[in-house]
């Protein structure tokens, strides 16, 4: 055995690896996202956007947050202390721990040992998002109270309710996904179907001549009110009533600054990026694409490169929305919310399950008729 | 394959670690290398620049509560169908009607909180405005 299989060998070290990969990653991806969406709203608007700081502006970013380091963090005088200081963690902490379940590249061996290309492969994968996603509220409902001030606890009030009404949306629109892993890993029962490496290999293969099998092509209604509910989850335009800055000033962060602000700013584009990774992976096959025969040596990076493509495309959807859509008014929002999105996604749960049982066993009258 | 053993869980909590040391270190950094010069004003709640004329309200509208209540309860249900959907094929018909008359009764329990108004945000206000427009428009109709 060499010395990088044994050390592959060992969960400590692979662990270990794979966490700091991933936080680095989160991290470069961050930066780059925040760029790419204050450019591309720049040449939505006509502007040139950030163009100083770096090739292109690209380094923007590691400026702002430079600049944010060393900017004075004012903590006003009715704070609840404690919480007040917890509040931009507990908002990193699910930004950060929703990522480690989502497979980003085919698995490959180092001798006898797999190392897959996923921080960690939980059974219970998607179950993990839905309750790292519910753990999010915590931050802006804490933020807003504990800063003893009007604007930030209408903001978190509002935040909170926005981001549990669509929290169900959202899980509604995800049962179909696991329904349909369910149905067709027929026989191969306790794989887990709400693994998100097991999601993405059921999308293998083509669903019809050169159309892929991903799950997007049954599904395209669910992906729809997930990607609605995505949006209002991350609090991003149209449904950034949070931060409204015409009525709210910055929402639940208005007393926070300096470093601390650059917590929430951080977890606020980190959920962004890690919905429409979830997306990608649930409903456009994950990483899965072609290689178009390349020799191995660089084969393996293109998996990687399909499930990046993906997710920024997804991303730019976000920014477009940003860029094309104004800011929908509260009650607009919460009807949206509860009597749209809710029983759209209800009734098409029960459809989708119907066609699938019927697609799966026949229909349950032959056997008592034939 | 998914892993089935708790060891799935280790990267999850070193992540947990890290991330939380990340923040508090950065935070103490920025303690460090920021500077501080509190004055009366600046910590006072945020007003829009003026000194605040009034304590902030530590109340809100019950709206937010009933939502609050709404949403335990759809949580519930999803918690019910995620364990359906992920054993869908073993449950077969039985289960599918089963749950099928669970989202039933949950669709009949939405249809009635919408027709109680729970779900309109601002009904009351909304009520009056649409009685003053056609009020409105009456009065338009006869002085024509």
């Amino acid at each position: 055995m060499s010395l990088l299989e044994r050390l592959f060998a060992n969960v400590w070290f692979t662990a270990a690896v794979k966490v700091v990969a991933a936080f680095a990653l989160l991290l470069v991806a961050v930066i780059l996202l925040v760029w790419i969406e204050r450019k591309i709203v720049a040449d939505m608007q006509n502007r040139i956007g950030p163009n100083r700081a770096g090739p292109w502006g690209m380094l923007q970013t590691v400026a702002d947050g430079l600049k944010l380091l060393f900017k004075e963090s004012v903590v006003p005088r009715k704070v609840e202390l404690g919480i007040y200081l917890a509040a931009p963690i507990a908002a990193m902490v699910p930004a950060f721990l929703i990522f480690m379940v989502i497979p980003i590249g085919r698995p490959f061996t180092i001798g006898e040992t797999a190392v897959t290309l996923q921080v960690t492969d939980l059974n219970i994968a998607l179950l993990f998002v839905l309750a790292m996603s519910s753990l999010a509220v915590y931050a802006v409902v804490l933020a807003g109270w504990a800063s003893g001030s009007k604007y930030p606890l209408l903001g978190g009030v509002r935040a909170t309710a926005q981001m549990i009404s669509y929290e169900a949306a959202m899980g509604l629109a995800l049962v179909p996904v696991v329904l349909l892993a369910s149905a067709q890993s027929a026989g191969d029962v306790g794989l887990g179907t709400m693994s998100l490496s097991r999601i993405v290999e059921l999308q293998q293969g083509s669903f019809r001549w050169m159309i892929p099998g991903w799950f997007v092509f049954w599904l395209a209604p669910s992906f729809v009110l997930y990607f609605i509910a995505a949006v209002a989850e991350t609090n991003r335009a149209p449904f950034d009533l949070v931060e409204a800055e015409s009525e709210l000033v910055g929402g639940y962060h208005t007393e926070y600054s300096g470093f601390r602000f650059a917590l929430f700013y951080l977890a606020e584009y980190l959920n962004m990026f890690n919905v429409s990774a979830l997306a990608v992976t649930l409903f456009f096959g994950g990483w899965l694409g072609p290689d178009f025969g390349l020799p191995p040596w660089i084969a393996w990076v293109m998996p990687l490169f399909w499930f990046f493509l993906k997710t920024f495309l997804l991303v730019f959807l976000f920014i477009w929305l940003r860029a094309t859509l104004p800011r929908l008014r509260y009650d607009q929002l919460m009807d949206l919310g509860w009597k749209r999105l809710i029983p759209l996604a209800l009734v098409w749960l029960m459809l989708f399950a119907l066609v699938t049982a019927f697609r799966t066993w026949g229909a349950p009258w032959t056997e008592a008729l034939g | 394959m998914p892993q089935t053993d708790l060891s799935a869980y280790l990267p999850i909590a070193l992540m947990f670690v890290l991330v939380v040391g990340f923040s508090v270190v950065s935070l103490f950094l920025a303690r460090l290398v920021a500077p501080r010069h509190p004055t009366p004003e600046k910590v006072e709640p945020y007003e829009c620049g003026i000194v605040p004329l009034q304590e902030p309200v530590q109340r809100f509208p019950v709206k937010f509560y009933l939502v609050a209540m709404l949403y335990v309860i759809f949580d519930i249900e999803i918690v019910f169908l995620f364990a359906w959907a992920a054993s869908f094929d073993d449950l077969g018909w039985y289960g599918l009607a089963a749950v099928g008359l669970f989202t039933f009764l949950l669709i009949e329990t939405l249809v009635y909180v919408w027709r109680r108004g729970a779900l309109d945000w601002n009904l009351p206000r909304r009520r009056r405005y649409q009685r003053a427009g056609a009020a409105a428009g009456d009065a338009e109709r006869t002085a024509a």
